[in-house]
């Protein structure tokens, strides 16, 4: 069963509650569930959450709460968990990827360092439903976990200065989808031609921390169509 | 039509900032918002305004603008020359400006910051409910892309006429000369790392600011503290949370800090501190020191409670 939850106090107006030592879909699937708990019980008072691997940091209006009430909140969130049935809280999204050599410049390399074809890794990577474990590092930038470790691949020595939007890219066990160009340092294996993260739109964003993201091989003129850009 | 202010050269670093944008970090979003709340809030209250209204942020100096428009003007913070139409006008009060009114900012003498506020604020098209100007994220500011002001920029203002002018006393002003500042700390994250020498030598020493100091963080230098742990899981990051990487030196996040990271911290700095951090330039010195909860929620509460605009002296001329 799940570990024992600590609360930490993290500022002023802000606390931290860890899950665990390490991330799994289950306590991923606890996160999400206290985030929506937590929305309800504080209302107004909250002005905001940071889900993340192991962990929710929780930050309050210091004028309309304290430190105190607030973690009677979250303790009483905690205690529903076990009531509410584990299944995923969050929703299952497809994103289109246009996996080739042009569009993934180190897919070769990644199926070199793996020992398997490129055909290999391009199905190995469609096989899973990964879980978004946390969003940051940049808007929109899902952390998605965990990839099969047949094609797990540390990070460039030396990182990009400039990887293009939409690069779907590996890291170690992880995956994700550069929703903007960036600085990176993760391997390139393919472009998605939807936005990751457009201000203009509602919602924002195509996924949310909890939810399962598949990925689906398109050919090049699918991903023309949809509005990718080479 | 074509109101505002004319930004004729945009100075070292100017940003259009407000509040702060707020509730968007499930998406990776920062908070933005002015470094230096305190003087930000003088400048709004100084325009008769809400305190969190859009002004700008002016980093070290330089900034000219000319107006348009008929308004009132206000300056506060870092120790800058104002000037308006080549007279020199003091900061910490409100001038009255007309159409081709020439504002010119002079460079700091002491502080980092000032805060350049018009009646009724900035108008520009807010993006997650906020203009905060976040460079790295490309979001807010005047043209919703996160760009800082440019020389041909026109602010839009409204036009505003037979309005009063105020004063800060003195005794309520900053003052930045020392370039030093005691910031006080909320102890909390992974704090049960630090063993008691560590806390202690961290308590005890002085540090200074490194020129690798931002609207994200500042990096600070001294003694080299060392928690048992050298890396977490990614975790969220608060305002004010202070982080060691492996070389020991701690960085103080600020407005601009990514939502996520994975050194281990020790703690947040008091927000009403925060300012005084982000005023000190390269060289600057800083203190810790260590408070309770209980004691930062009071203080929090009691420094909120001067931002009243009965503070102000009202200008007979």
């Amino acid at each position: 069963m799940s570990a024992e939850k600590t609360i930490s106090i993290a500022g002023e107006n802000a606390l931290i509650v860890y899950f665990a030592d390490k991330p799994s879909a289950t306590i991923s699937t606890e996160i999400a569930t206290t985030v929506k708990k937590l929305k309800t019980y504080l209302g107004a008072t909250l002005i905001d959450l940071v889900p993340s691997y192991a962990s929710l940091l929780v930050i309050f209006d210091p004028f309309k709460t304290d430190h105190q009430s607030v973690r009677i909140a979250i303790n009483t969130a905690i205690k529903k968990i076990n009531n509410t049935p584990k299944t995923s809280s969050g929703s299952l999204v497809t994103l289109p990827v246009y996996y080739s050599s042009e569009s993934g410049p180190d897919l070769q390399r990644v199926a070199d360092t793996a020992g398997l074809t490129v055909e290999e890794v391009i199905a190995i990577h469609q096989q899973s439903e990964y879980r978004v474990y946390a969003i940051g590092f940049a808007p929109g930038f899902a952390y998605l976990g965990e990839v099969d470790p047949r094609i797990a691949t540390p990070r460039l020595a030396t990182p990009r200065q400039q990887v293009p939007r939409g690069a779907v890219a590996i890291a170690d066990r992880q995956t994700a989808v550069y929703p903007a160009q960036s600085p990176g340092g993760w391997n390139l294996i393919g472009l998605c031609p939807q936005l990751m993260f457009d201000p203009k739109s509602s919602p924002s964003m195509p996924v949310a921390v909890g939810d399962l993201v598949r990925f689906e091989a398109i050919d090049k003129a699918t991903f023309e169509n949809l509005g990718g850009v080479l | 039509m074509n109101n505002g202010l004319k930004v004729i050269k945009p100075g070292i670093y100017s940003l259009l900032q407000d509040g702060g944008r707020y509730g968007q970090h499930s998406m990776g979003l920062t908070t933005g918002g002015p470094l230096d709340r305190s003087a930000f809030h003088w400048a709004n209250l100084l325009c008769e305004n809400p305190m969190d209204i859009a002004s700008i942020e002016v980093t070290v100096g330089g900034l000219v603008l000319e107006s348009t428009v008929t308004t009132t003007l206000a300056v506060t913070g870092a120790d800058i020359p104002l000037s308006i139409n080549k007279q020199p006008a003091p900061l910490w009060q409100s001038h009255s400006i007309n159409p081709g009114d020439l504002i010119e900012l002079g460079f700091a003498r002491s502080g980092s910051r000032a805060y350049l506020a018009v009646g009724g604020g900035f108008q520009a098209d807010p993006v997650f409910n906020s203009v905060a100007t976040v460079p790295r994220e490309g979001l807010g500011g005047l043209h919703a892309d996160g760009t800082a002001l440019k020389s041909g920029d026109l602010l839009p203002c409204k036009r505003i006429e037979n309005t009063s002018l105020w004063q800060l006393p003195e005794n309520l002003r900053a003052d930045y000369r020392q370039n030093s500042a005691r910031l006080r700390v909320v102890l909390g994250y992974q704090q049960e790392h630090f063993s008691d020498t560590q806390l202690q030598r961290f308590f005890n020493s002085g540090y200074s600011v490194t020129k690798h100091s931002d609207r994200m963080g500042y990096r600070l230098e001294g003694a080299e503290i060392i928690p048992a742990i050298e890396g977490i899981l990614s975790e969220g990051i608060c305002l004010g949370a202070i982080q060691f990487p492996p070389d020991g030196q701690p960085i103080v996040l600020l407005n601009d800090r990514q939502t996520m990271g994975g050194y281990p911290k020790i703690g947040s700095v008091l927000s009403v501190d925060i300012g005084k951090l982000a005023q000190l330039s390269a060289g600057g010195r800083v203190n810790f020191e260590a408070i309770s909860i209980e004691q930062a929620q009071s203080l929090l509460a009691e420094n909120e409670k001067q931002f009243v605009s009965k503070q102000l002296l009202k200008l007979c001329l």
